[in-house]
């Protein structure tokens, strides 16, 4: 027995995803939970229109921040604004003695319990209205995070076992002889992959929508390009991790590395407003953060493009890091050889 | 005409794979590689096709279109059936040729079982599937990495009749082998030893060139220069050797084998 126990401390040793695997997961969990697992809201965005929005402002409860006062502009307005996913909820004020009403963001599931129980409990004089999701129900907010999570599966997990596979099998050695260019080797691995993501993407869309009763209240245009992007970041993670990975084990402990802090992180699950500052800054770098909130802000709230450009250029931006560097790796795979071996002569 | 590399040295950091070696490989010819583990057969054919590049030397190989290459037990894509994984190199290639590859096919065995996985087939009948899909599009260049390795005395006859003909169809064939009864069959051979040449040249006159004699004896001689083989013992006397033989020592004639050793014993010696 002290044999195999000695030979799997040796193989461990050596394993070092696997040490990585077994010291960075805890340690993540351990300050996922600690910091980021809150799901008490502590404060949430507000803005405060019409006449009275200075002394109504004023009036708010402490769990309110209010970020802009705008006195000129009215219920459209505000309407407009709470649209864009910047402020969780808006107090709209009219003329002096009228009741104000509270527009709240119900597709920020954890900020609108939040605020609906603060205003219950202070007996505000307000007409509270939930909008986007009145019922709050979990489906409406979870499905379009799921559809990331399920992108996040296709996209990096099945490309780096697919590029895993090749290499494992030593018919990525061949490849790299055989007549195509590195980029045909790139385009013709990724594209199925990509193509089977998109229509689980559309399956997946059609069943919330059709089972859940999920609204989508937005462009398909402006969700149809989220996606492509947030695929674009995904499949290219995939073959950045197959890149580094000798077999199809080690492809799936990155994965895993990779898909368990977008899954923790990302505002999926815990509001990444109540994580602590220094956690949140993770939850920036992760792709899967700015996919939901543009699934969510374009199923739920209906947010126009322009509301979404900062998740959308994010993305963008990730992508092309991440590509960047797997195409980078890929090529040393693929054409080792090329730069300087003479160009096919024949001997004398 | 031939194809080969030239000089070429190959380095993995601190450890040299490949020290100036040469390989010229004339068309309708087939030179074996041989060497024990380590000594560089893989990483030169690998030079060879371009899947990897030498730190010094030249390589002068066809256009990647005209090359064929066995990536040694490997090859094959064993979750697809043994006619999709040949018309994935017939499309590579662009080899359209029907006819051909329902021959290379029968030569093979494989004609019967189209619709196997590669990944279902026997260790032989894989790599006669490699193999074919390597020579599928008739290359100016077949370079094969231990293709018979593993494979029972049956599949390897067959293996070395579809290398034997295309090289006389006029491909020059680069494969490097673990029997060195099959690289004394080749047109010429090349031994490998730590990543240099140790001799190269037709078998026959690898063999010729032993250094000194070989000569077998029943009894353990104390010596380094012996090794096992059949019965008894082979014992290498270099030329000018002072050492008298074992008084039951018979002259052999050597073979490649005993050439190959001598060679390397040769090499430790120096």
């Amino acid at each position: 027995m002290w044999a195999i126990v000695v030979k799997e401390f040796r193989e461990l040793r050596r394993d070092r995803r696997m040490v990585a695997l077994m010291v960075l997961i805890p340690l993540l969990l351990l300050v996922v939970f600690g910091y980021a697992a809150r799901f008490d809201v502590s404060s949430v965005s507000a803005e405060v229109v019409g006449p009275q929005a200075s002394r109504a402002a004023a009036q708010l409860p402490g769990l309110f921040t209010v970020e802009r006062i705008r006195p000129g502009a009215d219920r459209a307005a505000a309407l407009s604004d709470l649209r864009t996913g910047k402020y969780a909820t808006i107090v709209v004020t009219g003329p002096a003695g009228s009741q104000p009403e509270l527009l709240v963001d119900g597709a920020d599931l954890f900020d609108a319990q939040a605020v609906t129980k603060a205003v219950a409990s202070a007996r505000l004089p307000v007409k509270v209205t939930v909008m986007y999701n009145p019922k709050l129900t979990t489906s409406a907010v979870m499905v379009p995070g799921i559809i990331g999570i399920l992108l996040v599966f296709v996209g990096t997990l099945a490309t780096s076992l697919g590029v895993v596979r090749e290499r494992q099998s030593g018919t990525l050695e061949q490849l790299a002889v055989m007549p195509f260019r590195p980029r045909d080797v790139f385009v013709g691995k990724v594209a199925p992959y990509f193509l089977v993501a998109a229509v689980d993407t559309a399956i997946v869309v059609t069943v919330g929508l059709g089972v859940f009763k999920v609204p989508f209240r937005g462009s398909p245009f402006t969700f149809v390009l989220g996606s492509l992007l947030f695929l674009f970041v995904t499949l290219s993670i995939g073959v950045l991790i197959s890149s580094v990975s000798e077999n199809q084990g080690q492809a799936i402990q990155l994965t895993m590395m990779t898909l368990l802090p977008q899954i923790l992180l990302s505002g999926f699950v815990f509001p990444v407003a109540s994580m602590a500052v220094g956690v949140r800054w993770i939850a920036y770098l992760l792709p899967l953060k700015y996919f939901v909130d543009i699934s969510r802000g374009v199923m739920l709230r209906g947010a126009p493009i322009g509301a979404l450009w900062t998740p959308l250029l994010m993305l963008a931006v990730l992508g092309a890091a991440a590509f960047g560097l797997s195409l980078v790796r890929f090529r040393r795979d693929l054409a080792p050889s090329r730069a300087a071996v003479p160009e096919p002569e024949a001997a004398p | 005409m031939s194809w080969g590399v030239r000089a070429v040295t190959v380095r993995f950091g601190a450890r040299v794979a490949l020290d100036g070696v040469t390989l010229s490989a004339p068309t309708g010819t087939v030179t074996a590689v041989v060497g024990g583990d380590g000594a560089g057969k893989s990483t030169l054919l690998r030079v060879l096709v371009g899947g990897r590049r030498p730190d010094t030397g030249t390589v002068h190989r066809p256009d990647r279109r005209q090359i064929g290459y066995f990536p040694g037990a490997a090859g094959v894509y064993p979750d697809l059936s043994v006619a999709e994984n040949v018309d994935f190199a017939a499309q590579a290639y662009r080899a359209r040729d029907r006819q051909r590859r329902a021959r290379l096919l029968a030569a093979a065995g494989l004609a019967g079982v189209p619709d196997r996985l590669a990944g279902q087939l026997s260790g032989g009948m894989r790599q006669k599937l490699g193999l074919v899909m390597a020579m599928l599009h008739e290359p100016q260049l077949l370079v094969l990495d231990e293709p018979s390795t593993g494979v029972d005395p049956v599949s390897r006859a067959e293996l070395t009749w579809l290398v034997n003909r295309a090289a006389a169809a006029g491909t020059a064939v680069v494969m490097s082998t673990a029997y060195l009864d099959e690289a004394e069959r080749a047109s010429q051979v090349l031994v490998l030893d730590r990543g240099r040449v140790l001799r190269s040249g037709e078998p026959e006159a690898v063999v010729n060139d032993l250094p000194g004699r070989v000569v077998h004896t029943r009894q353990r001689p104390e010596t380094e220069l012996a090794w096992r083989r059949g019965d008894g013992w082979q014992l290498w006397l270099p030329p000018g050797a002072t050492a008298p033989a074992p008084a039951d020592a018979t002259p052999v004639r050597p073979d490649l084998e005993d050439a190959v050793i001598v060679a390397a014993l040769e090499r430790s010696a120096s």
